[in-house]
């Protein structure tokens, strides 16, 4: 083994795994972008004005950049949120229910905590309290899931489904009734404002892009550091490619489970309690459908790696806010956009389909969630 | 001349980086048992596959009785009469025997299976060939002897005139072997031909009408059992000189490192495997537990190294009670543990070697300080035993996955042998490995041993059990029928204790 | 099945129907409501009993199928799509309509059942993720079109929703002309006749479903097909030995669960309400799933469980009638956002096995590697 060598053969390993890494994605996107364009020229729709619509609408101003990026804050902590469960061997479907009770909890320290205290609070803990309290929430609710999963061997996919619906259900009841804005004039379900001193502020002025989003980019970060470079990290890696080895090499498989299914559903409920205190203000119910569902395509897309939720994250949301100008110019129905989106989550979880069209060779492993049904 | 049943010419299969069959020649004569002989990995398998139709020679070419066959499945080697016995039995353990039996090729009644008539069946080539199976017997709850018979009732019942053997003795008792020689001239007095592939010299000298050798996916030599003898095959086998026997220095037994007393442990299912269980391991001797699998060897090492719950009975290491202490804890009284699914549980296959090497040290210093993984240090390590357990890999970065099976053994021993230990449980440690992995294992084992370490050696091959052990003890169906000392014993004596015949 | 299973099945089902029973008897005679639950709860346990079923014939050969609850939502919308257009823009009469209807469901149900076979078998893509993507791209086909289709000014129906050509009406069994004699003059006696007879009168995809639950034990069971599906699903290897084309036996399978799934999907928009709302199987899906998982994978035990689903559903139902006589305690149960998660609460409690150990088919979610 000659030392030299490996260190000029490191860099290029790197830059191979890279390619490697995002090459199919790549040609994932890119596939479905034309498939979309014929969808688009099936419709009598022109394919380059409504992609250049698309990306004018979610690139071509200051404006724009602020809204791609807000659209893409609560993705990047959803994203991270299945990433993390991920790379841990578990598969959460639960996103979308994590993030409506921190949803609704930071909302209730937002709006209700002075009343409770008697006195106002300075911002500075407000709003932590207020984000943390969506945190916590989120991490309880998908804890529970882990749990069942490592102690009973209850499977984290249906049980995280369950939980959504019965999250669903919960919050519909607290904004529809306890927790409902007692203005006379509202009639919809949704929370009062929370205070002042629990909002995140804007980052420009004029423009809606708040500190939340710097928040995410930093979660990211975390995210890498804590499975890359702590020992914590490296036992959720662990029971994620092989629980018998990990039992083996001392590692408390059950204590891992839970507190990765913890983890990641305080980063949903950080999507969740983000959107409130940064964007909305309050919490009004439907406002986050889909989110959960999307981060599976966007953490899929980014391979589970916390760069690759960002970009894939921004991905999305370059779609989303584009695609009301794109409607502008060329009368095509924003539900275009979700179509290719599944399109681009087709492609990618089928990435042996892509390799096929574009015969290239397989490489690496793969974690496998399937496992059957356990218990 | 005895006319060819089978002609295989110039067979060539390639796998991704390994050329498996290289232009192979092989024939077999009406009514013979020709043996096929080699190490793990030199092609035998491969062939077989080939012949039975689960693979597809790149080139080359079969004849049938004189015929061209062209064999694209299994479903045209078994029209043509070829059956076969695997190694791991093609059994589904929830089905009965009649199921099983008739899986590919059940006889229908208006529309439904007719259990009856094939029932029937069985019990007749059951009789004629004294093969006694039940066909109502679920096959998950028939002992490991028995499921090999199903399997040879399966190619009786479609009327296989040539029938392979894949290594059928890895899983029987002395004596069941000799029961399966039996049954083979039985078969072949009835114009049944043979092909039984093994890699044990003394069976195939002893049943064996012609023996083909192969290495390394080529055909070396066939030969007739009266020319040659054990050091001449395992020469061809291996390509050089074996030592078939392996050096022991006598000294005298230090303090027991390991105490077990009335240990009973449950398999997953909730049955009782490990009946009341007790032996003691001393520093620097090998105690070795021979017995055929099945008989609560998997359990017994499971729950001794903390991977499964014992339900009864105590565990002493170096004088310290670990009775279901966990892994960690067990590990660090000084345990080492090489195990029977080195995949499963002895390594991360998509973890680098370095990250392997400190799989059970990960926690600690050096390679952990304040909850932040150390990387210099786990390469510094890796680095030192890749030299020291001779690792043949271009870095310490490579993934374990892409090892042969003998490295990644290595890899193992390396990580478990280094550390500061006073007893080795090893269970099947030279499965599936090549003659030098396994003479590399076999003497690291004795440089534990005499470096007064104790060892535990868990064994199906008795041959391996027989020349590291200095005690001796046998499972048979979850209890230790007998414990004696390796000096002392014959093989004949190890057979009838295996199969449960005595009791010490 | 096991006794302990069964026990429990039971348990639940007096637990649910008792408990209406006690809320309701002021205002009802108690056989006029066991009468009223059962058959809702047969009426409801129909897209479960399909989508458990459709789950048994997929993981017997081997193939994890997350993805019923998307089969189960894009075949009803192009179900019910396809019955809109035949009425409304050739004029069918409702009958066809709904019947074509119906068959279209259980081809884009088999259509994606190739998709999710096609992913999984041929390109051994993870199972669960494979499920999941049919799942998000059902959700997606099904409201884009949707929208297109029935709410854009320029889409087929100049954007106001036509009237549907409704549901299908429930067959008649004569119970009650042959019993209701018997009775004599007794007005209570040809109620409870009545009541009765009313369980019997299920509509066709309730009364398909059911008659398939025992298909599907005979099929899996007792004959050769059953036989390899099953071999195919517990130990691929061996099958193959025996020359059994295991790709081909779980394309199959997976087929026949796709065809399974769109039949239950068909249940929504052409037999339970006339019109369809974007994700309106609400976790049906799913609930098949922990469904088959209590069965123990058997078409019988499947169909008991979801039973038992369908009765939590039909407490929800019945409660509603009675709520006035729930006492003020107790009156926050009767909220749709209680007794709506009973089902829920049920799979989760399933899935953690105190009821039982359950066995699913040993190479159950693996792919086939020669």
């Amino acid at each position: 083994m000659q030392p030299e060598k490996k260190k000029s053969s490191f860099a290029s390993q790197v830059l191979q795994s890279i390619y490697e890494a995002s090459v199919i994605p790549f040609l994932a996107i890119l596939t479905s972008v034309i498939i979309g364009g014929l969808i688009i020229k099936s419709v009598g729709g022109d394919p380059f004005v409504a992609y250049k619509g698309l990306l004018q609408g979610a690139f071509g101003s200051a404006k724009a950049w602020s809204e791609t990026a807000i659209w893409a804050t609560p993705y990047i902590f959803a994203g991270l949120a299945v990433a993390l469960a991920f790379r841990g061997g578990l598969f959460n479907i639960g996103a979308e229910g994590q993030l409506a009770f921190g949803a609704v909890f930071s909302a209730l320290i937002g709006y209700a905590l002075p009343g409770w205290l008697g006195f106002d609070l300075p911002i500075y803990i407000h709003l932590p309290l207020a984000i943390l309290a969506g945190a916590l929430a989120g991490g309880i609710w998908a804890a529970i899931v882990g749990a069942l999963k490592a102690y009973t061997g209850g499977h984290e996919v249906i049980n995280t489904i369950m939980m959504n619906y019965i999250a669903l259900n919960m919050t519909s009841f607290l904004v529809g009734g306890v927790m409902k804005d007692k203005n006379p004039l509202n009639v919809i379900s949704r929370t009062p404002l929370i205070a002042e001193s629990a909002r995140i502020a804007p980052i420009f002025d004029g423009l809606r892009i708040h500190w939340g989003f710097v928040l995410a980019l930093v979660m990211a970060f975390l995210v890498w550091w804590l499975l890359n470079k702590t020992t914590l990290g490296f036992e959720i890696r662990t029971v994620g490619l092989n629980p018998d080895a990990a039992k083996y090499a001392g590692i408390n498989v059950k204590k891992i489970i839970t507190l990765t299914m913890l983890f990641s559903g305080i980063l949903a409920g950080m999507a969740g309690a983000i959107e409130v205190t940064g964007l909305n203000y309050r919490h009004e119910l439907g406002f986050s459908s889909g989110y959960g569902y999307d981060a599976i395509a966007i953490a899929l897309l980014g391979k589970s790696h916390p760069l690759g939720v960002v970009l894939a994250s921004f991905l999305f949301a370059a779609m989303r806010n584009g695609a009301t100008r794109m409607q502008f110019l060329t009368q095509l129905p924003v539900d275009l956009i979700s179509m290719i989106q599944a399109l681009v989550l087709l492609f990618v979880a089928a990435d042996a389909i892509v390799r096929y069209i574009y015969r290239i060779k397989a490489k690496g492993e793969r974690v496998t969630l399937t496992r059957g049904w356990g218990g | 001349m005895t006319e060819l049943v089978l002609e295989a010419k110039g067979i060539t299969k390639q796998f991704p980086g390994v050329l498996a069959s290289d232009n192979v020649c092989f024939d077999l004569r009406q009514g013979e048992i020709h043996a096929l002989l080699g190490e793990n990995g030199a092609g035998k398998s491969t062939l077989m596959n080939v012949l039975y139709g689960l693979h597809k020679a790149d080139k080359g070419e079969i004849m049938v009785n004189g015929q061209l066959a062209a064999i694209q499945s299994p479903k045209d080697s078994i029209a043509l009469g070829i059956g076969m016995v695997h190694q791991h039995f093609m059994l589904i353990p929830v089905f009965t025997v009649a199921e099983n039996v008739m899986l590919g090729d059940e006889t229908v009644k208006n529309g439904a299976l007719d259990q009856k008539t094939v029932a029937a069946r069985i019990n007749e080539i059951s009789h004629q060939y004294g093969l006694d199976v039940d066909p109502n017997a679920l096959v998950g709850s028939l002992p490991v002897g028995i499921q090999q018979r199903v399997e040879i009732v399966k190619t009786l019942y479609r009327n296989a005139n040539i029938v392979i053997l894949d290594e059928p003795t890895a899983v029987l008792t002395p004596q069941e072997a000799e029961d399966l020689f039996r049954i083979m001239r039985d078969l072949t007095a009835r114009g049944v031909s043979i092909i039984f592939i093994t890699h044990k010299l003394k069976e195939v000298l002893a049943v064996a009408d012609r023996i083909t050798v192969m290495r390394a996916g080529k055909v070396i030599n066939t030969v007739l059992p009266a020319e040659t003898n054990e050091a001449q095959l395992a020469n061809m086998m291996v390509g050089r000189q074996v030592i078939l026997t392996v050096d022991k220095k006598d000294h005298p037994a230090k303090d027991p490192v390991l105490e077990v007393g009335d240990f009973c442990v449950h398999d997953s299912r909730g049955l009782e495997v490990v009946h009341r269980v007790s032996f003691t391991v001393h520093g620097g001797e090998v105690l070795g537990i021979a017995g055929v699998q099945g008989n609560g060897q998997t359990e017994l090492s499971e729950a001794l190294t903390g991977l499964r719950l014992a339900s009864g009975g105590r565990v002493q290491m170096a004088g310290k009670d670990v009775t279901n202490q966990p892994p960690r804890v067990i590990t660090a009284t000084g345990l080492a543990h090489i195990p029977e699914d080195r995949q499963r549980h002895g390594l991360v296959m998509s973890y680098s070697i370095g990250d392997n090497m400190a799989l059970c040290d990960y926690y600690r210093a050096p390679f952990s300080k304040n909850g932040m993984m150390q990387p210099k240090a786990l390469d510094e390590n890796a680095r030192q035993l890749i030299q020291a357990f001779d690792v043949r890999t271009p870095s310490s970065f490579v993934n374990a996955g892409k090892l042969s099976g003998g490295n990644q053994q290595k890899v193992i021993v390396a990580r478990e042998l280094s550390r500061d230990v006073k007893l080795v449980i090893a269970n099947q440690p030279t499965r599936g490995l090549d003659v030098g992995s396994i003479e590399y294992i076999h003497s690291e084992i004795i440089k534990m041993r005499d470096r007064g370490v104790g060892v535990l050696l868990i064994s199906a091959e008795l041959d391996e059990i027989m020349a590291l052990s200095d005690r001796i003890a046998v499972m048979y169906r979850g209890n230790i029928v007998a414990t004696v000392d390796a000096k002392k014993v014959s093989r004949e004596q190890l057979g009838l204790w295996m199969a449960g015949a005595q009791t010490a | 099945m096991d006794w302990k299973r069964f026990g429990f099945i039971a348990l639940i089902i007096t637990v649910l129907f008792g408990a209406v029973v006690a809320v309701g008897q002021e205002q009802q005679r108690p056989l006029l409501i066991i009468t009223s639950m059962l058959a809702t709860t047969i009426s409801v346990a129909t897209p479960l009993t399909l989508g458990a079923l459709s789950g048994v014939f997929c993981e017997r050969s081997g193939v994890v199928n997350i993805g019923i609850e998307g089969m189960m939502l894009s075949s009803a919308f192009f179900g019910w799509f396809t019955a809109m257009y035949l009425s409304n823009i050739y004029d069918w009469a409702l009958m066809p309509s709904i019947i074509t209807g119906a068959i279209v469901a259980v081809l884009a149900g088999a259509l994606m059942g190739l998709l999710l076979g096609w992913l999984s078998i041929t390109f051994k893509v993870d199972q669960i993720i494979g499920g999941t993507v049919i799942n998000i791209l059902a959700v997606g086909l099904t409201g884009f079109l949707n929208r297109q289709l029935f709410f854009g000014k320029s889409s087929l129906f100049q954007g106001t929703v036509p009237s549907s050509p409704g549901v299908f009406s429930a067959a008649h069994f004569p119970i009650n002309e042959i019993f209701s004699p018997l009775c004599g003059s007794g007005a209570l006696c040809l109620e409870d006749v009545n009541a009765i007879n009313r369980v019997f009168d299920q509509k066709p995809i309730a009364l398909l479903a059911i008659a398939l639950v025992f298909v599907a034990h005979y099929v899996l069971f007792k004959t050769r097909w059953g036989l390899r599906t099953r071999a195919v699903g517990e130990h691929p290897k061996a099958a193959d030995t025996v020359g059994i084309n295991v790709e081909r036996m779980r394309y199959v399978n997976v087929l026949i669960g796709g065809m399974l799934a769109g039949l239950g999907g068909a249940y929504f928009t052409l037999e339970s309400i006339p019109s369809f709302e974007p994700l309106m199987t609400n976790g049906r899906g799913f609930i098949s799933l922990a469904a088959m998982i209590f069965g123990n994978w058997t078409p019988i035990g499947a169909w008991a469980a979801a039973l038992v689903f369908g009765a939590s559903q039909a407490l929800q139902i019945n409660m509603q009638l009675f709520r006035d006589s729930i006492p003020e305690q107790w009156a926050f149960l009767q909220q749709s956002y209680v007794v709506g998660l009973t089902p829920y609460i049920l799979t989760m409690l399933i899935l953690t096995g105190i009821i039982g150990k359950t066995t699913p088919p040993a190479a159950d979610g693996t792919p086939y590697e020669k």
